[in-house]
C-alpha cells in the first residue's frame, strides 16, 4: 500500500468513526461544539501517533503472550501527559472534555490500530497510519460538532448566526444520538453511491 | 436516605448510558438479544462494584499518600484489567455455572469505558468507601436498566423493513436518541 493511500484511508474508506463504528463514547459526549470536537480529535491524535511509534519500535521486544497489558501501559502513559499539558496551558478546554481525557485510554481506536497496526509494520508505516487514523477520527468529530452546535446553539466555532437560541436537545444527550445515527446512514448511502452508484 | 437519591440519580435522571455517555461499546455491541443483554449486565455490575471499591482503596493507600496521583489513569487501567482476568479465573473455579453466564463478557468488560469512568468519577466527586460502592453499584445497575430496555426494543426492530442505508448501527443510535429523550422526563426529580 502506497504511503498516500494509507494516510488517506482513514478519512473516509476506513473512517474510525463512521464505518468502523469506533470511539463511540468521546464521539457522543464532546462533540456538543466545534472547539470540543477539535480539542478531543488532536488530542487523540497525538496519543494515536506517540502510541503508534512507540509500539512499533517495541514490537520485536515486547513478548507476544503479554503485548495487550504492555501496549495498555504505552498508551496510558502518552495519555497521562496529554492530561498533564492540557491541565496546565488548555483549561478552559480540559475543563469542559473532563472525563474523557483520561478516558483515551480505552478508546478502542487506540488499542484497535496498535494491535492491528503497528505491531505488525514499520516504523513509518505506523506514524502515517496514527497520523491519518488521527485525522479521519478529528474530521468526524469535527462534523459532528459543527452539525450540533449550528442546530442545538446556532453557532459556528463560538460565533452565533441567529438571534436567540437554537434547538436546545441537540446539544444534549439525546441530540448526540440522533445526529450521530443520521450520519452514519448518511455516509452508507455515500459509499454506496461511490462503489456501485445504486 | 441519601443512598436512594444517590441510586433514583444514578438510574433515572444521570443514566450512564444515555446521559453520560459512558459504556457506549457494549450498549450497542450485545443489545440484539435480550439474555446477553443481561449477561452482560450482570458482568458489568458486578466488575464495575468491586474495581471501583479496589481503586477507592489504592487512591487513598498508595497514590495519594505517596503523591502519584498523576498516575492514577495508568495504574487504573492495569489494576482493571488485571481484576477482569482474575475475577474469571476465579468464577471458573468457584461457580462454573455462573461462569458459563458471564465468561464471554467479561473479557469485553476491561475496555468498557463505564469501569473506569466510574472509578475516576467517585474520586473527583470525593466519596468516601461507601458512597464509592453505592455509586458504582447503582451505575451498574443504570447500565443494566438501559442495555435491557433497548435490547427489548431492538427484537423488534429486527422484523421490521428499515430503508437500507439505516440498518444496524444508524437506527440503533437513533432508537438510543429517542431512548434517551424519554429519560429527559426524569431530569428535575433529583441533583
Amino acid at each position: 500500500m502506497s504511503m498516500w493511500k494509507n494516510f488517506t484511508k482513514g478519512f473516509l474508506r476506513e473512517n474510525p468513526v463512521f464505518i468502523l463504528v469506533l470511539g463511540t463514547c468521546p464521539t457522543l459526549a464532546v462533540t456538543t461544539s466545534l472547539a470540543n470536537g477539535l480539542g478531543m480529535g488532536l488530542s487523540t491524535t497525538f496519543v494515536l501517533v506517540m502510541s503508534n511509534l512507540v509500539i512499533s519500535a517495541l514490537k520485536n521486544l515486547i513478548p507476544d503472550k503479554v503485548r495487550i497489558p504492555c501496549f495498555i501501559v504505552v498508551i496510558a502513559s502518552f495519555v497521562t501527559i496529554v492530561d498533564l499539558v492540557m491541565a496546565g496551558y488548555f483549561q478552559a478546554i480540559h475543563a469542559q472534555l473532563g472525563i474523557f481525557i483520561p478516558l483515551i485510554v480505552v478508546n478502542c481506536i487506540v488499542l484497535g490500530r496498535a494491535e492491528a497496526f503497528a505491531a505488525k509494520n514499520s516504523l513509518s508505516a505506523s506514524f502515517v497510519d496514527g497520523l491519518g487514523m488521527g485525522f479521519g477520527f478529528t474530521l468526524a468529530l469535527a462534523v459532528l460538532g459543527v452539525v450540533r452546535e449550528a442546530l442545538g446553539a446556532g453557532s459556528f466555532f463560538g460565533h452565533k448566526f441567529i438571534s436567540g437560541d437554537g434547538i436546545l436537545v441537540f446539544v444534549l444527550a439525546p441530540g448526540a444520538f440522533l445526529v450521530f445515527g443520521y450520519a452514519i446512514a448518511f455516509v452508507n448511502r455515500l459509499n454506496k453511491m461511490m462503489s456501485g452508484g445504486k | 436516605m441519601a443512598y436512594i437519591l444517590m441510586i433514583v440519580s444514578a438510574v433515572f435522571v444521570n443514566n450512564i448510558v444515555l446521559t453520560q455517555f459512558l459504556g457506549i461499546c457494549p450498549f450497542l455491541g450485545v443489545s440484539r438479544r435480550l439474555s446477553t443483554a443481561m449477561g452482560m449486565g450482570g458482568g458489568v455490575i458486578f466488575v464495575l462494584t468491586l474495581a471501583t471499591i479496589i481503586t477507592y482503596l489504592i487512591q487513598k493507600y498508595i497514590l495519594v499518600p505517596m503523591a502519584i496521583e498523576f498516575m492514577q489513569t495508568i495504574v487504573y487501567i492495569l489494576v482493571i484489567a488485571a481484576l477482569v482476568q482474575m475475577v474469571e479465573i476465579v468464577l471458573k473455579k468457584v461457580s462454573p455455572a455462573l461462569y458459563q453466564a458471564l465468561g464471554v463478557y467479561l473479557p469485553l468488560i476491561t475496555t468498557n469505558c463505564a469501569i473506569l469512568g466510574v472509578a475516576i468519577l467517585v474520586v473527583r466527586k470525593q466519596f468516601n468507601l461507601t458512597e464509592s460502592a453505592v455509586f458504582a453499584a447503582a451505575n451498574g445497575f443504570g447500565f443494566t436498566f438501559a442495555l435491557i430496555l433497548f435490547a427489548t426494543i431492538r427484537e423488534r426492530l429486527e422484523l421490521l423493513n428499515i430503508p437500507h442505508s439505516m440498518r444496524g448501527v444508524p437506527i440503533a443510535l437513533i432508537l438510543a436518541g429517542l431512548l434517551s429523550l424519554a429519560f429527559m422526563g426524569f431530569a428535575g426529580i433529583v441533583r
